[in-house]
C-alpha cells in the first residue's frame, strides 16, 4: 500500500516538474508573452525561469535568438513584481554575453539602481556593470561611488564586488575611488568590510608601503568577519614572506595571534600561512602544527581534510615537526573519507620510520583500488621518495608497485608507477634485477604505447648489464610479434643493444633480426636491416658508434639543418658536426624528490619551450646584420649571466652563443625608468688581443618595460689558449630622451649621450666544450688514442664530491654512467667525463681523485685533436 | 618550491552546482573559464564528480585539481568547488549558506520536486551568494531576505486547487513525520 502511494507520488512529481523535457523553440515561442500589453507576472516569471534553465543546461542560443529574447525581456520592466524584476536582471546578465545591443537597458537599470526600491538596487548595480564596458563606465562613476558608501550593506557590497571585477579592465578609473572604498572598510557589515579590503588591496598591491600601512592599521583593529581576517592573513603572510627575516616582522606576531582566533576558518588560514612561509624554522611552525593536530580529530570531515592536506605539505619541508602528529594520522588511515585516508598515509610514509613501512603498505593495499587515479599517483610518489630514503626496503615496495601495475588505471597513473620503478632501478643496483623483471612482465600486457616504448628502451640499456641477459630476449621478441609498429621498432632497437653488448647472444639475435626484416612497417624493417648489417659486419667500432653510443645531435636542430641543406646545392656531403648538440636534458638532472605540490593533481604542464639552440638560430636569421655573417651551426649556448644588479636603472644580462668560428654575445637590455626613452642602445666591448670584432647590432629604440636584445659578434682567435681564457669589458652606450611616463612619448627630440658601465663578460674553457652523455664510455674510450695525462693537487676543494663538482663545472664535460655520484666515505673516486670541443672534436676524460690532505687529481684526457687534449690538461690547476 | 602562500584575492569560488540523484544538472555556475572553457568539460566534470560522490557521503573530495565540498539531502546534491590549495573551510561556509538558504526557501522540503517548483527563487539565491567567483554573502538569512522570499503572499483565493491540495498534503506529511 505504502509502496503504491510512493509510486503515485513520484509520478505526480514527474508530471508537476515544469522543467522536464523543455524544448528551446517552444520556450522561445512562449517568451512572446513578454510582449503582451498586460503582463502576467507569475506566467512571465515561469517562462523566464525556463529560458534561464535552458541556458544553464548548456543549451546554445544563437545571436539572433538571444537578442530577440533579450529585447522581449526588457519589456518586463513594466511589471512591478519584485521576483519578476529580479529574474529580469538575471536574464540580462546571462544573455549579455550572447545578445547584441545590450546597452539599451542602461537607463532602466540606472533608474533601478538609484531608485527607492531597496531590494532592486544591489542586483541592478551588478546587472548594470555586466553590460557596461570601460568607455561607458565614466558616465556611471558618480553612481557607483555613491553606491560604495551606501548605508545598505548589499548595495555597498554589490558596488565593491563589481568594481573589483572591473579593475581587471580599467584599473585607472577605480583608483580614483580609494576614499570611498576606505570609508566602506569602516562599515559595520562584515561582508562589506571583506569586499572593501579586497578592493583596496587590489588597488594598492603594487605599492608595498601602502599595503604595509594598511595591514598594520587593520591588524590592530579587530575585524569581525572571518573572511576579512583570512584575507588579511594572506596579505600579511605575503608581506612577511618577502622579508629577509620573517620572524622580525610585526606581522608574524599577528599571524601567530590568529592561531588563537575563535573561528576555525581563521585558525586554519593562519596555520596554513605560517607553514608555507619560506624562511621559517621548525620552532615557528610548531604552534601551527599543533593546531592542525587538533583539527585532525575534529568530527568535521572538511576540517580533517584541510589539516591532513596541510600536514602532508609540511612533511616534505619539516618532517620532524609532523612526527608528533603520527598517532593522530594513524587514526585517520581508517577514515571513511578516502581522500583523508590517502593523505594521512602518504604523510606517514614521508615521516615514518623504516620499521613501520611494511604495516603501512598493507594498509594501503587494502583500499588502493577504491581511490581515484589522482590519489593513486600521490601514493606512488610517496612510495618513490620512500624508496630513495630506505633503499633496503626495496623488496616490499617493489612488490607493492608491481601489484599496482597489474591493476586497472589510466596512463598518468601507470606512467607514475613505471617512473618510480625506473628511478629505483637507477638509484639502487640491488633492486635492478627485480625491477627489470617486473617491468618486462608489465609490457607483456600494456595498452599504452608510450610506456611500452620507454620500458623497452630501458631494457635495452640496462638489460645487457645484468647477470643473465638472455632471459629478457623472450620478453622483447614477444613485443616484436604482438605489438603495434612503434613498439616493434623499439623492441628491435633493444634487441640490437643486447647483441652489441653480449657477443654470446649475437648469433641468436641475428636470427631474430633477420625475421624482423620481413616486418610490414617501414621503420621496423629499416631498423632491423641496419642493425643486422652493422652486427653481422663484426666491426666493433661501427657497433660502438651506431648502437651503443647513439645520436648526440638535437633532433630539432638536425631537422632544421637538413632542411636548409636540401635547399642549397647538395654537392658537398652533409656534415653532421655542424649541427647543434642536444643538451643533456634537464629532466634527468632534476632532484629526485618529487615536487612538494604533488597534490596538484592536474599539474600545469608547461608547454615545452622550443629548444633554445633552434630558437636562437631563428632569431639570427631575422637580423640582417647577423644573417650576413653566415655563422653556420650553433655549437652551444651558455647560461645567462647578469651584467648588472637586478635593481638598477638598466638591467642587462648576457648570453654567449658559441659558433665554430664566432662568438655571439647577446645582451638582453631592460629599461626600468618609466620617464626615459633610450635610443640607439649598443654595447661597446673592450676587445682583448687575438679576438676580432665582426659586427655590432644596436637596439634602435628601447622604451620602458619592453626589453630588447643587442648583439656583438667576435671572431675566435686562432690560438686556443687565448680563446679559452679571456675577459671582455663592456659598456652600455645610448641616447637618453626624457618622456611622459604614461604615454611614452618623448618630451623633445633632443637627447643626450650617456653610458653605463657593465660587468665584464668572461670567456672560459667550458664555453668551448659541450657535455654529452656516452652510454658506453669504455667502448668510446678505446676508440680514441691521442692521450694526455697530468696530475694536480687541488687547492680549492676539501672533499671529493666538492672536487668532482668543480671539475665538471670547470671543464663543461658531462659525467657518464652516473660516475659523478660519489659513494659516501670513500677516499678515492674516478669520474668518467665526455664532451665535444668547438668544431666537433670529441673529448673523453677520466679523472681519478684521491683524498689526502686536500684532493689530488690525475686527469687523463683523450681527444681527437692533440692540441685540444693539451689545452685541457694545461688549463686545469 | 613555488610559493604556496595563497594569493590575497576575492576570487575564491570556482563553481556552484546542484544535481539530482541521477547526476543531472539542475543548476550550475562555473566562474573560472580556464578550468571549464565549455559546457562539454563541465558535463564531463559533473559526471565524474557525481560517480565519485553519490555513494560516499563524506563532505569533501579532491577532483581534477579542485577541492569540492558537498552535501546531499533526499534526492539533491549540493556542491561548491574551489582551488585545491584554498581554504576548505571558506568553501564549507559557502556550501552551508547555499544549503541553508535553499532549505529556507523550500521550507525545509529540500527535495527535487519542491526545488523545481521554486527554481526561480533558488536561482536568485545562488546569484546573491556568489557573484563571478566572489562570495557576496554567506548568511542564509540575509540571502532569503534579499531574494524577497515569496512568503505566503498569495492569497488562498488566487492559488489553484492543486496548489492548495499540495500544501495541505505537505503539511499532513510533516505532521505525520514528526
Amino acid at each position: 500500500m505504502n509502496f503504491k502511494r510512493d509510486k503515485k507520488e513520484e509520478e505526480s512529481g514527474e508530471a508537476s516538474n515544469p522543467f522536464g523535457n523543455l524544448e528551446k523553440t517552444t520556450v522561445l515561442q512562449e517568451a512572446r508573452a513578454f510582449n503582451d500589453s498586460v503582463i502576467n507576472p507569475r506566467k512571465c516569471t515561469m517562462i523566464l525561469s525556463k529560458v534561464l534553465y535552458l541556458l544553464n543546461q548548456g543549451e546554445v542560443f544563437g545571436t539572433t535568438e538571444a537578442t530577440e529574447t533579450f529585447f522581449a525581456i526588457t519589456k518586463l520592466f513594466q511589471s512591478k513584481d519584485p521576483i519578476l524584476r529580479r529574474m529580469v536582471y538575471l536574464g540580462i546578465k546571462e544573455l549579455s554575453h550572447i545578445a547584441e545591443d545590450v546597452i539599451i537597458v542602461t537607463s532602466s537599470l540606472t533608474k533601478d539602481m538609484t531608485g527607492k526600491e531597496d531590494l532592486y538596487r544591489g542586483a541592478a548595480i551588478r546587472a548594470l556593470c555586466t553590460i557596461t564596458d570601460a568607455s561607458m563606465l565614466q558616465a556611471l562613476e558618480r553612481y557607483l561611488k555613491q553606491a560604495i558608501v551606501d548605508k545598505l550593506p548589499h548595495v555597498s557590497s554589490a558596488a565593491l564586488v563589481r568594481s573589483y571585477h572591473l579593475t581587471s579592465g580599467s584599473g585607472e578609473l577605480i583608483k580614483r575611488w580609494v576614499s570611498e572604498v576606505q570609508e566602506a572598510l569602516n562599515s559595520d557589515n562584515v561582508m562589506v568590510q571583506y569586499h572593501a579590503l579586497g578592493v583596496l588591496y587590489h588597488i594598492r598591491k603594487a605599492d608595498r608601503l601602502a599595503v604595509t600601512k594598511l595591514v598594520s592599521r587593520l591588524t590592530k583593529s579587530h575585524m569581525k568577519s572571518p573572511f576579512a581576517v583570512s584575507l588579511l592573513i594572506r596579505i600579511a603572510a605575503k608581506l612577511v614572506d618577502e622579508e629577509e627575516k620573517p620572524l622580525d616582522s610585526p606581522f608574524f606576531d599577528f599571524l601567530e595571534s590568529c592561531l588563537r582566533h575563535k573561528s576555525e576558518l581563521v585558525i586554519f588560514e593562519a596555520a596554513h600561512a605560517i607553514i608555507n612561509l619560506k624562511n621559517v624554522t621548525a620552532r615557528e611552525i610548531n604552534p601551527a602544527v599543533s593546531v592542525l593536530q587538533l583539527f585532525c580529530s575534529s568530527p568535521k570531515p572538511a576540517l580533517r581534510f584541510a589539516a591532513v592536506r596541510t600536514l602532508n605539505k609540511v612533511a616534505i619541508s619539516h618532517p620532524t615537526s609532523v612526527t608528533n602528529c603520527n598517532v593522530d594520522l594513524e587514526n585517520l588511515i581508517t577514515d571513511s573519507n578516502r581522500s583523508i585516508a590517502t593523505l594521512a598515509i602518504t604523510t606517514l610514509l614521508k615521516t615514518g620510520a623504516e620499521s613501520s613501512i611494511d604495516r603501512l603498505m598493507k594498509q594501503i593495499a587494502s583500499f588502493v583500488s577504491e581511490i581515484s587515479d589522482e590519489f593513486k599517483v600521490v601514493v606512488v610518489q610517496a612510495i618513490k621518495s620512500l624508496c630513495l630514503k630506505f633503499p633496503r626496503k626495496h623488496a616490499t615496495l617493489m612488490s607493492f608497485l608491481s601489484a599496482l601495475l597489474r591493476d586497472e588505471g589510466g596512463l598518468d597513473y601507470k606512467a607514475a608507477i613505471a617512473d618510480t620503478i625506473i628511478t629505483i632501478i637507477e638509484e639502487n643496483p640491488e633492486a635492478k634485477e627485480t625491477g627489470l623483471a617486473h617491468l618486462s612482465e608489465f609490457i607483456e600486457d600494456c595498452e599504452h604505447t608510450v610506456l611500452a616504448v620507454r620500458i623497452l628502451n630501458l631494457l635495452g640499456k640496462e638489460g645487457p648489464k645484468t647477470k643473465q641477459p638472455s632471459k629478457y630476449i623472450r620478453y622483447i621478441y614477444n613485443r616484436v610479434i604482438l605489438e603495434q609498429a612503434p613498439v616493434r621498432a623499439a623492441a628491435v632497437s633493444a634487441l640490437a643493444q643486447f647483441a652489441a653488448h653480449c657477443p654470446n647472444l649475437l648469433p641468436n639475435i641475428l636470427v631474430l633480426l633477420m625475421r624482423c626484416q620481413m616486418d610490414s612497417d617501414d621503420e621496423v624493417r629499416d631498423r632491423a636491416t641496419l642493425y643486422f648489417q652493422l652486427l653481422s659486419s663484426g666491426d666493433r667500432a661501427l657497433t660502438n658508434q651506431f648502437i651503443l653510443n647513439n645520436l648526440q645531435q638535437s633532433v630539432l636542430a638536425l631537422e632544421k639543418a637538413l632542411g636548409s641543406y636540401l635547399q642549397g646545392p647538395t654537392d658537398a656531403p652533409f656534415d653532421i658536426k655542424t649541427v647543434a648538440l642536444a643538451s643533456v636534458t634537464s629532466d634527468e638532472l632534476k632532484p629526485t624528490v618529487a615536487t612538494p605540490g604533488i597534490l596538484k593533481t592536474k599539474p600545469a604542464e608547461p608547454k615545452k619551450a622550443p629548444v633554445k639552440e633552434v630558437s636562437f638560430l631563428d632569431e639570427v636569421s631575422n637580423i640582417p646584420d647577423l644573417a650576413r655573417l653566415q655563422l653556420g651551426g650553433l655549437f652551444k649556448t651558455c647560461t645567462k649571466q647578469p651584467l648588472t644588479e637586478s635593481e638598477t636603472e638598466y638591467v642587462v644580462t648576457s648570453t654567449k652563443h658559441v659558433f665554430s668560428q664566432h662568438l655571439v654575445l647577446q645582451f638582453h637590455v631592460q629599461n626600468t625608468l618609466p620617464d626615459q626613452l633610450l635610443e640607439n642602445v649598443k654595447v661597446q666591448l673592450d676587445v682583448p688581443d687575438g679576438f676580432r670584432q665582426v659586427a655590432v647590432v644596436a637596439i634602435p629604440k628601447l622604451p620602458y618595460g619592453t626589453p630588447a636584445n643587442a648583439y656583438c659578434v667576435l671572431a675566435w682567435p686562432e690560438d686556443l689558449e687565448v680563446a679559452s681564457g679571456a675577459t671582455i669589458g663592456a659598456t652600455l652606450k645610448f641616447i637618453v630622451k626624457d618622456c611622459d611616463p604614461d604615454t611614452g612619448v618623448p618630451d623633445s627630440d633632443e637627447g643626450y649621450d650617456d653610458e653605463y658601465v657593465l660587468e665584464d663578460v668572461d670567456v672560459n674553457l667550458s664555453d668551448h666544450i659541450f657535455g654529452v652523455t656516452r652510454s658506453n664510455f669504455a667502448a668510446a674510450w678505446e676508440e680514441i688514442t691521442t692521450e694526455r695525462e697530468e696530475t694536480y693537487a687541488l687547492s680549492n676543494a676539501n672533499t671529493i664530491p666538492e672536487a668532482v663538482k668543480n671539475i665538471v663545472d670547470f671543464l663543461g664535460l658531462h659525467p657518464c654512467d652516473r660516475s659523478d655520484r660519489v659513494p659516501e666515505g670513500k677516499s678515492s673516486h674516478a669520474v668518467a667525463l665526455a664532451g665535444v670541443f668547438r668544431g666537433g672534436i670529441e673529448i673523453l676524460a677520466r679523472a681519478k681523485l684521491v683524498l689526502s690532505d686536500g684532493v689530488n687529481l690525475q686527469l687523463t684526457v683523450r681527444a681527437q685533436d692533440e692540441l685540444v687534449a693539451e689545452l685541457i690538461t694545461a688549463s686545469v690547476g | 618550491m613555488d610559493s604556496s602562500l595563497l594569493e590575497p584575492t576575492l576570487y575564491i569560488v570556482k563553481g556552484l552546482l546542484i544535481m539530482d540523484n541521477d547526476g543531472n544538472r539542475i543548476l550550475a555556475k562555473y566562474f573560472d573559464h580556464n578550468i571549464f572553457p565549455s559546457n562539454k568539460e563541465q558535463k564531463a566534470f559533473e559526471k565524474n564528480l557525481f560517480t565519485k560522490t553519490h555513494r560516499a557521503n563524506s563532505e569533501v573530495i579532491m577532483l581534477d585539481g579542485l577541492t569540492c565540498v558537498y552535501k546531499s539531502n533526499v534526492d539533491l546534491f549540493f556542491y561548491v568547488m574551489g582551488s585545491c590549495n584554498d581554504n576548505e573551510l571558506i568553501l564549507m561556509t559557502v556550501l552551508h549558506c547555499l544549503y541553508d538558504s535553499t532549505s529556507q526557501i523550500l521550507r525545509k522540503n529540500v527535495e527535487k520536486r519542491v526545488l523545481m517548483e521554486n527554481l526561480d527563487v533558488v536561482m536568485l539565491a545562488v546569484d546573491e551568494i556568489c557573484d563571478g567567483g566572489i562570495i557576496l554573502e554567506a548568511d542564509p538569512n540575509a540571502i532569503c531576505q534579499r531574494v524577497a522570499l515569496r512568503a505566503d503572499d498569495i492569497p488562498i483565493g488566487e492559488q489553484t486547487v492543486a496548489q492548495v491540495l499540495q500544501t495541505a498534503k505537505e503539511q499532513l506529511k510533516w505532521s505525520l513525520l514528526k
